[in-house]
C-alpha cells in the first residue's frame, strides 16, 4: 500500500540568469515531484518570474540546466530541445498562466475558440468535439455556456482569468506555470478562483509551480514553499513548516509582516 | 490486541527558536526530549506554559523543525524519522498514519463544513458520498446543527469550528493521533463526546499524543502522563 516516491518529473540544477551584471536568479536547485504544487514566494524584484520564465523555457539560461520527464522520450535537458519542440510542449504538456489574462487569452476570438484553440494545437479537428470540450470546461471553470460565443474583453476580470485556466487545462497537462494568477483580483473574486485551482490541481493531480507573494495563497495551494530572497533561494520546505517555523532571517521577516484580518 | 506495537519513539530532541528579526534572540524550547508511545496509549503532556507541549507535539508532525534528535513513526511496516524525512514521505504519513487536530480551523473559503471534514478521507481515494456520509455522521455526534453542514465555517462559533476540526482529524482513523487542547473551547457536554471519541480509537489501538488543559478531560482520556519543565 506504501510504495516508495515515484521520479520527478522535473529537475532544476544550478539554475542562473543573470541580465548582463544584474543577477536575476543564481544557482536555485530543486526537483517536482507529480502532483505536487511548488509556490514560489518573495518580494517583486527577487527572482521569481524570471525563474518561472527560465523554467518554462521562455527564458535562455545563463547556467545550470532544467531537465523534464517527457511522455514519449523520458527524461530531456530543455536546453536541448528545438524552439518548436519547446513551444509544442508549452502548447500540449505544459500549461502557462499569466497574471495578466490578457497576455495569456487571445482577445480577438471567443471564448469557445480559445479553448478550442489548444485543442486543434494536439490535433484535434472535429467542430462538435472542440465545441463539446470547450462548454464542458468553461463549466468546470464556471463561465456560463451561453458566452461561449462572446470575446474575453466582454468579460470580467476574473472571468478572463478563469477563462485562461480553461484554455491551458484542455489539454490535461501534466505541468503548470502560474505568476501571480491571484494577483489584481478582488479579494472575493479571488476565493473562488483559489477555491477553484484547488479542486482542479487535485482532480487532475497536476504538478504547478506557481509564483505569488501572497503567503496566505501559497498556504492554501502549495505542498512545497521556496522562498527567495534578492536572486537566490533562502529557505525551502514543506509549506507549513516554512511558514509556521521560519529559520531564515528573510523568511521571519515575510510572516512576520502579514496582516492578519 | 495481543501485541501492542510501538508506535512513536522520540529520542533526544532539541531545539531553540532564533528571532533574527529581534536582535537574533534564542529561545530554548525543547532540551533532550524523549518519550515512547505504543499502540492503544494516550500519552498527556503536562507542564506550565512555555515548557514545549505544543513544540514537541507540532516537531512530531514535522511542522516545526527540530534542531537535533530523532522521531521514529511507525509508517506502514516501516519508520520514518520526522525530523529527517523528505517533505514528500511527510506529506504521505500525515496522509495515512498520522492525524493533527489543532485548536483552530483554518477554514477555506467556499468550502462546506461538510466538504472540509470529509476532505481527509477523499484524499486517501474514498468517493465522495461515502466520505460525505461519514462526515454526516461525525458533525451530528459531535453535535453541529445540520443547517451548517452546507456552510463555510469560516462564519461559525469558536467551539463550532473546533468541532468541525475535530471532525476532521477524526474521521480517517490514523494510527497515530496528535490532539492539541481538542476541547479548550468546548462545553461540558460535547468534551464528553470528544472523550467518548478518543476512548474508541484507543480501543481500535490508535497512539494518541495530547495536550489536555482540562485536569478532568486528562484524566478521562490519558493513559500516562509525561512531565515537561518550564525552559
Amino acid at each position: 500500500m506504501i510504495d516508495d516516491l515515484p521520479d520527478p518529473l522535473m529537475r532544476v540544477t544550478g539554475l542562473t540568469k543573470l541580465y548582463g551584471r544584474y543577477v536575476g536568479c543564481r544557482d536555485v536547485s530543486f526537483a517536482l515531484w507529480p502532483g505536487e504544487v511548488l509556490c514560489v514566494v518573495g518580494e517583486s524584484g527577487s527572482g521569481k518570474t524570471t525563474l518561472l520564465n527560465c523554467l518554462s523555457g521562455q527564458l535562455p539560461l545563463t547556467a545550470g540546466k532544467v531537465e523534464y520527464d517527457t511522455r514519449i522520450d523520458g527524461v530531456v535537458d530543455l536546453a536541448t530541445l528545438s524552439e518548436a519542440a519547446r513551444r509544442l510542449l508549452r502548447r500540449t504538456d505544459w500549461g502557462v498562466v499569466h497574471q495578466n489574462p490578457r497576455d495569456g487569452l487571445r482577445m480577438a476570438v471567443s471564448a469557445g475558440a480559445n479553448v478550442g484553440e489548444r485543442l486543434m494545437a494536439v490535433g484535434e479537428r472535429h467542430y462538435g468535439r472542440i465545441r463539446g470540450e470547450a462548454l464542458d470546461w468553461l463549466g468546470r471553470v464556471e463561465i456560463d455556456g451561453g458566452r461561449i460565443d462572446d470575446l474575453p474583453a466582454t468579460f470580467s476580470g476574473g472571468m478572463q482569468q478563469r477563462l485562461q485556466i480553461a484554455r491551458n487545462l484542455v489539454t490535461r497537462p501534466r505541468l503548470v506555470f502560474m505568476d501571480e494568477p491571484t494577483g489584481g483580483l478582488d479579494v472575493s473574486v479571488q476565493a473562488r478562483l483559489l477555491d477553484l485551482m484547488r479542486t482542479l490541481v487535485t482532480e487532475l493531480s497536476l504538478s504547478a509551480v506557481i509564483v505569488t507573494h501572497d503567503l496566505a495563497v501559497a498556504r492554501l495551494l502549495a505542498h512545497r514553499l521556496m522562498v527567495m530572497y534578492r536572486g537566490e533561494v533562502v529557505e525551502t520546505g514543506l509549506t507549513d513548516q516554512v511558514l509556521d517555523d521560519p529559520h531564515h532571517a528573510y523568511t521571519q521577516l515575510l510572516v512576520a509582516s502579514i496582516l492578519q484580518p | 490486541m495481543n501485541e501492542r506495537e510501538m508506535m512513536i519513539e522520540v529520542a533526544d530532541l532539541r531545539k531553540t527558536f532564533r528571532l533574527h528579526q529581534q536582535q537574533g534572540v534564542a529561545i530554548p524550547a525543547l532540551r533532550g526530549i524523549g518519550l515512547t508511545v505504543a499502540q492503544g496509549e494516550c500519552l498527556a503532556l503536562r507542564g506550565p506554559s512555555g515548557s514545549g507541549k505544543s513544540t514537541l507535539l507540532r516537531s512530531i508532525y514535522a511542522n516545526y523543525k527540530p534542531d537535533s534528535g530523532r522521531i521514529a513513526v511507525r509508517h506502514g511496516e516501516r519508520w520514518v524519522d520526522m525530523v529527517s524525512a523528505s517533505p514528500q514521505r511527510v506529506l504521505e504519513v500525515r496522509k495515512r498514519t498520522l492525524g493533527y487536530v489543532s485548536q483552530f480551523l483554518r477554514a477555506i473559503p467556499r468550502v462546506s463544513a461538510l466538504d472540509v471534514v470529509a476532505e481527509p478521507l477523499r484524499q486517501l481515494g474514498s468517493g465522495p458520498e461515502a466520505a460525505r456520509a461519514r462526515a454526516r455522521t461525525l458533525l451530528a455526534r459531535l453535535n453541529i446543527p445540520e443547517r451548517l453542514w452546507q456552510l463555510a465555517p469560516a462564519t461559525f462559533s469558536g467551539g463550532e469550528q473546533q468541532r468541525v476540526n475535530i471532525a476532521r482529524g477524526f474521521i480517517v482513523e490514523h494510527p497515530i493521533l496528535l490532539l492539541d487542547e481538542p476541547t479548550a473551547s468546548l462545553d461540558e457536554a460535547n468534551a464528553q463526546v470528544v472523550i467518548g471519541l478518543i476512548a474508541e480509537a484507543l480501543g481500535r489501538g490508535t497512539a494518541i499524543v495530547g495536550i489536555f488543559h482540562d485536569a478532568e478531560v486528562r484524566a478521562a482520556a490519558a493513559t500516562r502522563t509525561l512531565d515537561l519543565q518550564a525552559a
